[in-house]
């Protein structure tokens, strides 16, 4: 669909996230007035302290992070592939890349790629067994990534001990791989004035992923190839895609992707893959991915609400206002939104189809309406 | 509205039905269904105008026209799925206003639909309850009352059919007898049947049509949906012809002939399948040599075919659906796996080879389901036209889509095939059938192609476009195309084939001459009846 952007195309491609913002704050509402909190007040709180310089940075880092793992997620489902194993690549990938960033000294930038190609190989290969799994013996991806989630965690687990790959953190009885020198960290960037806090300066990366993204799916065969494949896998055999090796790649490029989501924690704030590393990151990537459609800059808007919503119900333990209520806010926009988004689709191919019809009728009288094959 | 032809005009003139010698004529209720003025609206198009027809009781009446002339959409108000904008709708002559299917059933409408819906883990007897359980006392199921009932409707009507079979183990015949048993099981007086020997076999057909005039016997109305004339000549008692959404003529079956009714659904002259002088030469284009495909339980659905097709030359495959068409053209496109067998394009062995590079060494495909194998329905037509053709110019360069040249050719194809849409944006599931074919005949027809596999190339297209994809497929073949052509169309078959072979049970069993062959010998041929 090129070109051609009409006030009826943007108002559709809104309705659906609008939609599901509005129900969620209804039913997020009805939750507040029944455990007996305001809830204008409670948002006004939000947006208040959501909109702090301190809290803005925090919004972008969390939503770099997100951004990557819906990313990776959004890879698969295009291809109608559903990678629930984000979760276990990028744990696996970090604390591996951690490991080998923080046992070699090289210079400058090389230090930072060396430890980022390491991450998107992990998490490539440790996706590539499902998606071999999948075209080998029609094993479902939904499954196999599940059970190699676990399987990540216990790896993980096995080697981050300090008979291993970890250390004794200093001044604590935390365990962590050793600290990565500083040739190999990423120095985060003062975007937003008014604080001292840093953004990220992953996140100059993860835009170019962004770009990366759209550019290989609309632009290139492969692209083509692996859209054609989700759209209708029937179509695409008969036009020739070796599908098994597409759910190979795809699943490949899907878990490189996903190795990318440790990197701005690990290479801007932590440098070290310790206990306490952020988890669960690659189930947040689906959500932000269902929110966002997909598509690049879909997946951008959704993943700073995410990271929004989080840091801006911070405030809320302080004013007695049990701040799960975001969860149930984020959840509900989940729910609603996939909703929405089946409906206006249908809704659009019914309205491109009646407007067919209806140029058609125009532009040839000698052809009475509604009377086509 | 384009002028009837002769033919039609004489027709038209006479639209008063002819009783049927043998019925019984009661004064009065002798009308089961009326429907007067019946006109639907859906935005930007009317699908029935002013549909005028009347159905007499303990006929077989049937409907006929193309495909998108509006007779589903009058089936769907006649049962009471879509409510009519205007006219009315009269039920042994009670005025009816139905809100949903269940007021049609319980004003003894019933519909037997063209793709069975039936639970196949379920016995017959459940089957046909479903939906409407008999119970007794508090709520309990009563399974022997309904058991008497079937037998019962199962005799009278001699639909043979047992209760206790379970739907799984049915052949397709008798599944249809299940949804014939399930709608009289709930009463209905007045059945229609949407397309329903569209799955059949032809002795299955043979044996619907005694079944229905078991019916009528009975007193029973059928509606009878159908597009085959021949079958509706033979069963029916009355027709009505809709063009275009409305009725354009009723006619007895006595005073037409199928080419007569064929010229009235499309409202002028047939186009006819016919090549001209042969442009067979002696290249060997495709060559295909003791092909063998097995289905999954190990039976050779494609039995040591071998043929070869020559540049210039159409090579049609006669056969009932099933018997493995399908199977060995996705053999040949490289899609299938094969047991023995080579495929040879030109004088180069492709067995070996992938769908694409056989699509790039040359082999446009024309798939038999358009939907589900040719087209992106959600994507416009530009990338449609890239679909199969993704590593060949103008669609990319090097391993970059190339948008523009994309764009350009199927502007192209929409001119020179002549696709009616409004632009090349549009997205592929919004064109009609027809309109859709003939952008997938462009574009395998399109880098000049050395074979072309074309599998029902004009199913479901209307008249128009049938003509237009045979124009290019003569032009094509002048050319120097190879062509295999599978249809189900026996006229299409002998005309455009310049050798004509029928496949029975995966064995190509017989060949013809398409010169001097007549569509009922060939069909015969095609049950194996009477193979030479």
């Amino acid at each position: 669909m090129s070109g051609k952007i009409s006030l009826e195309r943007i108002v559709l491609a809104l309705a659906a996230p609008v939609f599901a913002l509005v129900v969620s704050l209804v039913l997020t509402s009805l939750v507040l007035l029944g455990s007996g909190d305001p809830p204008l007040k409670t948002f006004q709180l939000m947006l208040d302290y959501g909109t702090q310089p301190r809290s803005l940075v925090l919004t972008l880092n969390n939503a770099t992070i997100y951004y990557l793992s819906a990313l990776a997620v959004a890879v698969g489902f295009r291809m109608n592939l559903f990678n629930i194993g984000v979760d276990g690549q990028y744990r696996l990938a970090a604390m591996l890349s951690a490991a080998l960033g923080g046992a070699i000294s090289l210079p400058g930038p090389l230090h930072v790629l060396v430890i980022v190609l390491t991450a998107m190989l992990v998490g490539g290969m440790w996706a590539g067994i499902a998606g071999l799994l999948k075209a080998a013996r029609g094993v479902s991806e939904v499954i196999s990534t599940i059970m190699l989630n676990f399987i990540a965690t216990g790896v993980v687990a096995y080697l981050l001990n300090t008979e291993r790959l970890a250390v004794q953190v200093a001044g604590s009885n935390n365990i962590g791989t050793k600290p990565i020198a500083e040739s190999g960290r990423i120095p985060g960037l003062p975007l937003v004035p008014g604080t001292n806090a840093k953004v990220f300066g992953f996140i100059v990366f993860a835009a170019l992923c962004g770009v990366a993204f759209h550019v290989l799916l609309n632009r290139t065969r492969f692209g083509f190839d692996l859209r054609a494949t989700g759209r209708s896998e029937t179509a695409a055999v008969a036009a020739g895609v070796n599908v098994r090796r597409m759910i190979v790649v795809t699943m490949v490029i899907s878990g490189a992707a996903a190795g990318l989501v440790g990197m701005p924690q690990l290479l801007g704030a932590s440098y070290s893959y310790s206990l306490d590393f952020p988890s669960g990151l690659g189930f947040t990537g689906i959500a932000i991915a269902l929110l966002g459609r997909n598509h690049p800059v879909g997946i951008a808007f959704a993943a700073i609400l995410w990271g929004f919503l989080g840091n801006s119900a911070q405030i809320l333990d302080l004013e007695g206002i049990p701040k799960e209520i975001v969860t149930i806010m984020q959840a509900t926009i989940v729910l609603s939104v996939v909703v929405a988004y089946e409906l206006v689709r249908r809704y659009r191919l019914v309205l491109e189809q009646r407007r067919v019809g209806r140029e058609l009728a125009a532009g040839s009288p000698t052809e009475p309406e509604g009377v086509r094959a | 509205m384009p002028l009837p032809s002769r033919g039609a005009c004489a027709i038209a003139a006479e639209t008063t039905p002819q009783p049927p010698p043998d019925a019984a004529r009661p004064a009065a209720a002798a009308t089961a269904v009326e429907l007067r003025g019946i006109t639907k609206r859906f935005p930007g198009v009317v699908a029935n105008k002013d549909i005028d027809i009347v159905v007499q009781r303990g006929h077989v009446h049937a409907i006929v026209g193309e495909n998108g002339a509006g007779k589903s959409t009058l089936m769907k108000i006649l049962y009471g799925e879509q409510k009519p904008d205007e006219g009315t709708i009269t039920i042994e002559g009670r005025e009816v206003a139905f809100a949903s299917p269940a007021d049609a059933i319980a004003a003894s409408v019933g519909m037997v639909h063209q793709h069975f819906m039936l639970a196949d883990n379920f016995t017959v007897l459940e089957n046909v309850v479903l939906g409407a359980e008999p119970t007794r006392g508090g709520g309990v199921l009563d399974f022997g009352a309904a058991r008497r009932r079937i037998r019962e409707i199962s005799d009278s009507y001699g639909l043979d059919v047992r209760p206790e079979a379970l739907v799984e183990d049915l052949g397709v015949g008798d599944r249809q007898r299940v949804e014939i048993l399930k709608v009289l099981f709930r009463g209905a007086r007045i059945l229609i049947l949407d397309e329903p020997t569209a799955v059949l076999v032809p002795h299955e057909v043979d044996e619907l049509f005694d079944n229905l005039r078991e019916l009528k016997a009975e007193g029973l109305t059928v509606i009878f949906i159908s597009h085959k004339l021949d079958e509706v000549l033979a069963v029916a008692d009355e027709i009505t012809v809709i063009r275009r959404g409305t009725t354009v003529a009723t006619v007895s079956p006595r005073a037409v002939t199928s080419r007569q009714l064929a010229e009235l659904m499309v409202g002028s002259e047939l186009p006819v399948p016919e090549l001209r002088e042969s442009t067979v030469t002696d290249v060997p284009m495709l060559t295909v040599e003791d092909l063998t495909v097995l289905s999954k339980d190990g039976r050779a659905v494609v039995d040591a075919v071998s043929f070869t097709i020559h540049g210039g030359e159409i090579l049609g495959i006669a056969g009932v659906e099933g018997n493995g068409q399908a199977e060995l053209v996705e053999a040949i496109m490289g899609m299938r796996s094969l047991v023995t067998g080579r495929v040879r394009l030109g004088d180069e062995d492709v067995t070996a080879r992938s769908t694409r590079e056989r699509r790039e060494g040359g082999v446009g495909f024309i798939p038999e389901d358009r939907q589900r194998q040719a087209l992106l329905l959600e994507a416009p037509l530009w990338e449609n036209r890239i679909l199969g053709h993704q590593t060949q110019r103008p669609n990319v360069s090097g391993p970059w889509i190339d948008r523009a040249g994309a764009r350009k050719d199927t502007e192209r194809i929409v001119r020179d095939f002549d696709v009616r849409t409004p632009g090349i944006d549009v997205l592929a599931s919004a064109l009609s059938g027809g309109n859709q074919q003939k952008l997938i005949v462009g574009r395998e027809m399109s880098g000049e192609p050395k074979v072309l596999i074309a599998a029902h190339p004009t199913r479901g297209v209307d008249v128009g476009a049938q003509a237009a994809i045979w124009d290019h497929m003569r032009d094509a073949r002048a050319r120097g195309l190879a062509v295999l052509l599978i249809s189900a169309d026996l006229d299409e078959l002998i005309g455009m084939s310049d050798t004509l072979r029928v496949i029975l049970r995966g064995r190509l069993v017989a060949d013809v001459d398409p010169r001097s062959v007549t569509p009922e010998e060939l069909g015969s041929a095609m049950t194996g009846a009477e193979a030479k």
